[in-house]
């Protein structure tokens, strides 16, 4: 029940925002559904963690250990980015009048970014992601500035091209199912019981393209060109939720096909996946070198994330899978943090441009240091929870005997973290100009910031029981051997 | 007996309609025209569920029907409403004059693509027997690739929007033949999927016309990549 409720209080929130005397509290009902449907999905992960599966409606809506990590992470990100919204949207927006129209939009994402993980079957799966994509495509173009326009419309064209080819997957999915006896509702559990029975050519093409329609949507190198423009142009607290979650949860989609392919037929698909991945990371810890601004930073950065997640996950072996899961849930909590933090340095400063922030610990104390921790956690210094993961993952590469991979690998996130350090060194230390002048950093925002960087903090010195057994559940879920 | 040649019949009136669906898909590869393209994806819309009615018939699916029925109210009726309500007129009037390249090219391009699609799944279609399945799924390959390939050389908004859909029709032609017996919630939803990407779409392109005064995509190009690298 408590899934089911977890599902329906954004859709319910969306209402809310939408009916007209209630329009002025949209904020307050945004935060508050939220919130609620987050200690909703901390109930159903106790439950998970009880019983190993929480169902909702059964063979619909039904939650694993790895979907109820999602849900977890959806709803915490997107209640702290409701929060921050509240003093960035009031603060920076040219469309203040229509806020109301922002805050149900914005639910309705929350909504589709919750049904992803939760439908027990793969082709609803689609539809929730094709529904992300939709909501998030408005919501980048919500200022209605020509660049904010035409970002979303490479977005737009770009993610919903993929549509139709992963549709086609997902057929190709259901068709390779009943071939192999199958019964009548297929689910992600009853694929990956059957995927021995299962036409491995099928499954093979079926994955295929199912990767190159959803692989666009969390841009993955060569198409993630939509994504540093998207999340530079997109209001930020939007942009904490496309690069935290919304990039995640295709990728939520992928892992779990992955794993049912991995399991059926040979291991050559995990040697393309370390590939793609390797590709992806490389051309974000290139571009990260020469990037000029730093919303654009944050966004390159998602792409080299999500590269690795990919090649932990090729490397096929439970270590990788535990290490990939891991950095899932580190890269959502500390990639949001980035994010909150550029929106504070954006209000203090109003410039997006690198080389326009000088000093920034002189001018804003509290914005410095904010955007010092996230940039620490982000490029995998010590003692952050995403050096913890990079580092399981890259022993669970050599224990997996993927040495060059693993050398590549290492080597490029040292690039992207010495490139990352070049770049927030600029913005921090030094003086400031004298003509620039600065804005305080409004209250909410202020919570926000601090809310989230509770986890980063935690979790890299102190992973609590509850969720380290959570990981290895959802570690066991991906398979693996 | 009488069956038999039913059964037959009905498959040859399939694969008359995949040949249709075909012809519409090279059809809008080679109109300049916005109000053209738009009719034509009508026609093979209605064509996607002439084949969904034959196959429904051929197997006894009232899924299938279904789903026939859930195409026309969608691509025929709701998506032309919704973007006749949300786009101004002037839009449907236009003509392509600058296209990528030229329409004899595209269409000798559209018609590899068509092959090539062939090819990939030929190894995959042995697995039935079904001759539906030999027809059905590469021509809904063949239409996503041509719908993927007008989305790039085209250069209005609505073209481009409608290769999408075309797409969307491409795979469902395949769909119909390999995943008849979804269920029908799944497809609904799917149903409601296409016309929300219409809307969004829409809304978008009206909004862009409003602010920047052109739907020519490839005149927008204020974001790039970061210059000193790509130049």
């Amino acid at each position: 029940m408590a899934l089911m409720a977890a599902l329906c209080l954004p859709l319910f929130a969306a209402l809310l925002c939408w009916i007209k005397p209630l329009r002025g509290f949209a904020w307050v009902v945004t935060v508050t559904s939220l919130s609620l449907a987050f200690a909703m999905a901390v109930f159903t992960a106790s439950r998970v963690l009880e019983y190993g599966v929480a169902v909702g409606i059964p063979q619909w809506f039904e939650a694993d250990a790895l979907s109820i990590l999602v849900i977890l992470l959806v709803s915490f990100v997107c209640s702290v980015a409701a929060i921050f919204a509240g003093g960035y949207m009031h603060h920076g927006s040219q469309q203040s009048r229509r806020l109301w129209w922002f805050y149900c939009n914005y639910n309705l994402l929350v909504f589709a970014l919750i049904v992803v993980p939760a439908c027990a079957s793969p082709n609803l799966a689609w539809v929730g992601v094709e529904l992300v994509t939709l909501f998030s495509i408005l919501l980048v173009g919500f200022e209605g500035t020509p660049t904010a326009l035409e970002a979303a419309w490479k977005m737009a064209i770009l993610t919903i091209m993929g549509a139709p080819i992963s549709l086609l997957g997902f057929f190709v999915l259901y068709w390779a199912y009943h071939m192999g006896g199958g019964g009548s509702l297929e689910t992600w559990r009853g694929l990956s019981t059957s995927a021995a029975a299962m036409s491995p050519n099928l499954l093979k093409f079926s994955f295929l393209l199912v990767f190159v329609g959803f692989g666009a949507k969390v841009g993955l190198a060569p198409m993630h060109t939509w994504l540093p423009d998207a999340h530079s142009q997109a209001p930020t607290p939007i942009c904490a939720v496309l690069s935290g979650i919304k990039t995640t949860v295709p990728l939520y989609a992928i892992l779990r096909l992955l794993s049912i392919v991995l399991s059926s037929s040979e291991a050559r698909i995990g040697n393309w996946m370390i590939i793609i991945g390797l590709f992806s990371v490389g051309i974000a810890a290139l571009l990260l070198l020469q990037v000029r601004d730093y919303k654009r930073m944050f966004a390159y950065s998602t792409v080299e994330h999500m590269g690795i997640i990919l090649a932990a996950a090729g490397f096929a072996t439970r270590e990788g899978a535990s290490g990939a899961v891991a950095q899932l849930m580190n890269h959502s909590i500390t990639k949001s943090l980035c994010f909150y933090s550029a929106g504070a340095v954006l209000i203090v400063l109003g410039t997006r441009q690198i080389q326009d922030v000088r000093g920034l610990f002189k001018l804003s104390p509290f914005a410095g240091a904010a955007l010092l921790l996230c940039s620490l956690a982000i490029a995998g210094a010590p003692p952050f929870p995403i050096f913890l993961s990079e580092f399981s993952i890259l022993s669970a590469g050599l224990r997996s005997g993927h040495n060059v991979a693993v050398v590549v690998l290492a080597t490029l996130i040292v690039i992207a973290f010495v490139a990352i350090f070049l770049q927030v060194n600029r913005m921090l230390f030094g003086d400031p100009e004298p003509a620039s002048t600065s804005a305080a950093v409004p209250r909410s925002v202020r919570t926000a910031i601090l809310i989230a960087a509770v986890p980063v903090v935690v979790l890299g010195v102190y992973i609590p029981g509850p969720v380290h057994s959570l990981i290895t559940l959802a570690a066991q879920q991906l398979g693996g051997h | 007996m009488v069956l038999s040649a039913q059964t037959q019949l009905i498959d040859g009136l399939n694969a008359l309609t995949a040949g249709l669906i075909l012809l519409t898909a090279f059809g809008m590869v080679a109109t300049r025209q916005v109000q053209g393209v738009l009719r034509f994806f009508i026609v093979q819309s209605l064509f996607l569920a002439a084949s969904s009615f034959l196959i429904g018939f051929n197997r006894d699916s009232i899924h299938l029907i279904a789903l026939g029925v859930i195409t026309i109210g969608a691509k025929v009726v709701a998506i032309p409403l919704v973007l006749k309500r949300t786009l101004p007129d002037e839009l449907y009037e236009r003509r392509e004059i600058n296209q990528v390249i030229n329409i004899p090219v595209s269409l000798l391009l559209a018609l590899l693509l068509a092959i090539a699609a062939e090819f990939i799944v030929s190894p995959l279609v042995g697995i039935s027997t079904d001759p539906v399945v030999h027809v059905n799924l590469p021509i809904g390959l063949a239409g996503i690739l041509i719908g993927a390939y007008s989305l790039v050389a085209r250069r209005e908004a609505i073209p481009q929007l409608v290769g999408i859909l075309a797409m969307e029709n491409g795979a469902f032609f395949a769909g119909v033949a390999i995943a008849s017996d979804l269920p029908l919630i799944a497809e609904f939803a799917i149903a409601i999927d296409v016309i929300l990407i219409a809307v969004v779409i829409g809304v978008l392109t009206r909004d862009i016309t409003r602010t920047v005064g052109t739907t020519e995509a490839a005149t927008m190009s204020e974001l790039k990549e970061e210059p000193h690298l790509w130049r």
